[in-house]
């Protein structure tokens, strides 16, 4: 170990050792001055997305190549850095009228955007399950945070049962692995795999098992049941935070897993992901249908987006397709972040102490009581639904491309046929917010104004000028995957 | 190889099997005469106070888990302790740091008044 060891991962050296800072001086802050450690929180994020930006664009190794710092990794750290100083701009003002206050939750918050981040520079699955257990067993408690509410206890308790019996099947697949080929670093896999060609039994049901448990953390069907109860359960503000920093992270370790470590069995896990992928969008999308909920319909909508992400996985088990796919998985993961943490600041907006006001219906007449909230909610229901000028067109469009460029007309047929049946339950909520009359309840806080006001933006503007980020995307390269 | 595995496969389909028939032999052929005093809940012969299931009082699980925090510690810190000529001030460091975190957690505990027993 040297010093460019440890600047490689700065920024994680940086956030975790805020964190632990951050809660001992929120012993000392006082219980009506938790904003304080609000903003300290948002100033240590700050500053591990300046070091990060600073380190853009280096590709290197560190220690021993259990961190590997490339392109892929420091946008994607961009994203989750980024996401959590969303995160903690809309959480300020709603814990606060929740009255589950309490200075724990932002120390949670770094912790969990640690685990993200040690997610997306992982080298090794030994890494990659520290890094899910790092990411996950904040967000349990996260989800916990509105007790003694009956509700937010037992999204805990779901959470954390089916969490902990997920990263079990990480564990046990990572050790059947190591049982295969002798390694838990992902070249070694390979280079071991290659070598001998032995054991592929053991290597395909131990990544079969690796499928299942990051599955589960980015909420992929049939390991999706979890999702809408604790989306539903959690505070709004944890959800939006969930439902797009946890899934990114997932996605990280998935992708970096898959087409590192296991290119050679690509024949076997690339039609289970196509599979997997097609039932994600066609059972996420018409199971939305159904909600009355506005959480438990955006938690649908984040399952359904989990599968066109996932249809990016099996175009990308074709190395010429490769680095079309993963442009166009960052790519759209940073749209569907921006979206997504936009329509969720609505849902913040618009519920009530009691925790009332979440019913589709309770949008009747927003439009005339909010203008501009009733325009950026239409424009993150159309970017979900994928229609230009949004940003979820532009991602959804190289999405589908890579695809078909890969020869899986078939999966981007059934993702066009689930973004038509898509557009039925978004718009819904543009009906109601327009044609509809009555009086809800916003509320009008600041930095959850801001919030709201910037994604919309973002959705607008990357939806129109998408080059820059694309551009970024493409230059965001695996760095094992280099020829 | 997967063949290698047969022993252990049939291992487990005839513990289980023992298992079942043990439990089924006794079941079938087996006297059974209850009384009130036989089917009540049995503690080692004292009568017994109360249901068994009983809330237990969440300080418990605290102290069990600060303890296992300080055990996991110990298990860290005597082999270190054995090594440390060889790996020299860089062990040390790390140590340093590994027992600061621990340290962190330990102050919220006790300023949060995990250690406190009312």
């Amino acid at each position: 170990m040297d010093t460019r060891d440890l600047i490689s991962i700065l920024p994680l050296l940086v956030l975790a050792g805020w964190a632990c800072l951050l809660l001992l001086i929120d012993l000392f802050v006082p219980r009506d001055r938790k904003s304080i450690t609000a903003i300290l929180a948002a100033i240590g994020i700050s500053v591990a997305l300046v070091i990060n930006l600073m380190q853009l664009g280096e590709v290197r190794q560190a220690f021993n190549g259990m961190i590997v710092l490339d392109g892929f990794a420091s946008l994607l750290i961009t994203l989750f850095l980024a996401v959590g100083l969303i995160a903690i701009a809309q959480a300020y003002d709603y814990i606060k009228r929740r009255g589950i206050e309490r200075g724990e939750y932002y120390s949670l918050l770094l912790f969990t955007l640690c685990g993200m981040l040690l997610m997306a520079t992982a080298g090794d699955l030994i890494v990659v399950f520290l890094a899910l257990e790092l990411l996950s067993i904040p967000l349990y408690v996260l989800a916990g945070f509105a007790r003694p509410q009956l509700e937010s206890e037992e999204a805990a308790i779901k959470y954390f049962l089916l969490g902990a019996f997920a990263s079990g099947f990480v564990v046990y697949g990572i050790a059947l692995i190591f049982g295969a080929t002798g390694t838990t670093a992902l070249d070694g896999i390979v280079a071991s795999f290659a070598a001998t060609q032995e054991n592929p039994v053991l290597l395909l049901v131990g990544s079969g098992m690796i499928l299942v448990g990051l599955g589960f953390k980015v909420a992929v069907v049939p390991f999706h049941m979890w999702t809408p109860d604790v989306y539903h359960g959690a505070p709004t503000a944890v959800t939006a935070f969930m439902s797009v920093g946890a899934k990114a992270g997932g996605f990280a370790a998935l992708l970096r897993v898959f087409l590192a470590a296991f290119p050679e069995l690509s024949a076997a896990w690339a039609p289970m992901a196509m599979w997997i992928a097609a039932l994600t969008m066609a059972w996420g999308n018409i199971a939305a249908i159904a909600q009355k909920n506005i959480k438990r319909m955006l938690a649908y909508s984040s399952i359904a987006h989990a599968g066109y992400i996932l249809m990016a996985l099996p175009a990308a088990a074709n190395p010429t397709v490769a680095p079309e796919a993963l442009r166009a998985v960052l790519f759209y993961l940073f749209g569907y972040a921006i979206t997504n943490l936009g329509a969720w600041g609505v849902v913040v907006a618009m519920e009530k102490a009691e925790g009332g006001g979440l019913a589709i219906e309770d949008y009747s007449g927003l439009s005339n009581r909010r203008p501009g909230f009733a325009l950026a909610m239409a424009l993150f229901m159309l970017s979900l639904t994928g229609m230009p000028p949004t940003v979820g067109f532009i991602g959804k469009f190289y999405i589908f491309r890579a695809v078909i460029d890969a020869d899986l007309i078939w999966l981007a047929l059934v993702g066009v046929i689930t973004s038509l049946i898509s557009a039925y339950y978004y718009l819904r909520v543009i009906v109601v917010m327009y044609m509809r009359s009555g009086e809800p309840e916003t509320r009008s806080e600041s930095w959850l104004n801001a919030t709201v006001w910037l994604t919309g933006l973002g959705t607008i503007v990357f939806g129109i000028v998408p080059g820059p980020l694309l551009a970024l995307a493409s230059q965001s390269w695996l760095s094992s995957l280099v020829p | 190889m997967p063949s290698d595995y047969l022993p252990i496969a049939v291992l487990i389909v005839l513990a289980t099997a023992v298992a079942f028939i043990a439990i089924l032999i006794g079941h079938l052929f087996g006297p059974r005469r209850p009384t009130v005093k036989k089917s009540d809940t049995y503690e080692s012969g004292m009568r017994p106070i109360g249901p068994g299931t009983r809330r237990m009082s969440v300080h418990f699980y605290l102290v069990a888990v600060l303890f296992i925090l300080f055990d996991i510690e110990i298990i860290f810190l005597l082999p270190w302790a054995v090594v440390l000529r060889e790996i020299k001030i860089l062990g040390l460091i790390e140590m340093v740091i590994f027992v600061l975190v621990l340290l962190v957690g330990f102050v919220y505990a006790w300023k949060k008044g995990a250690l406190e027993w009312e």
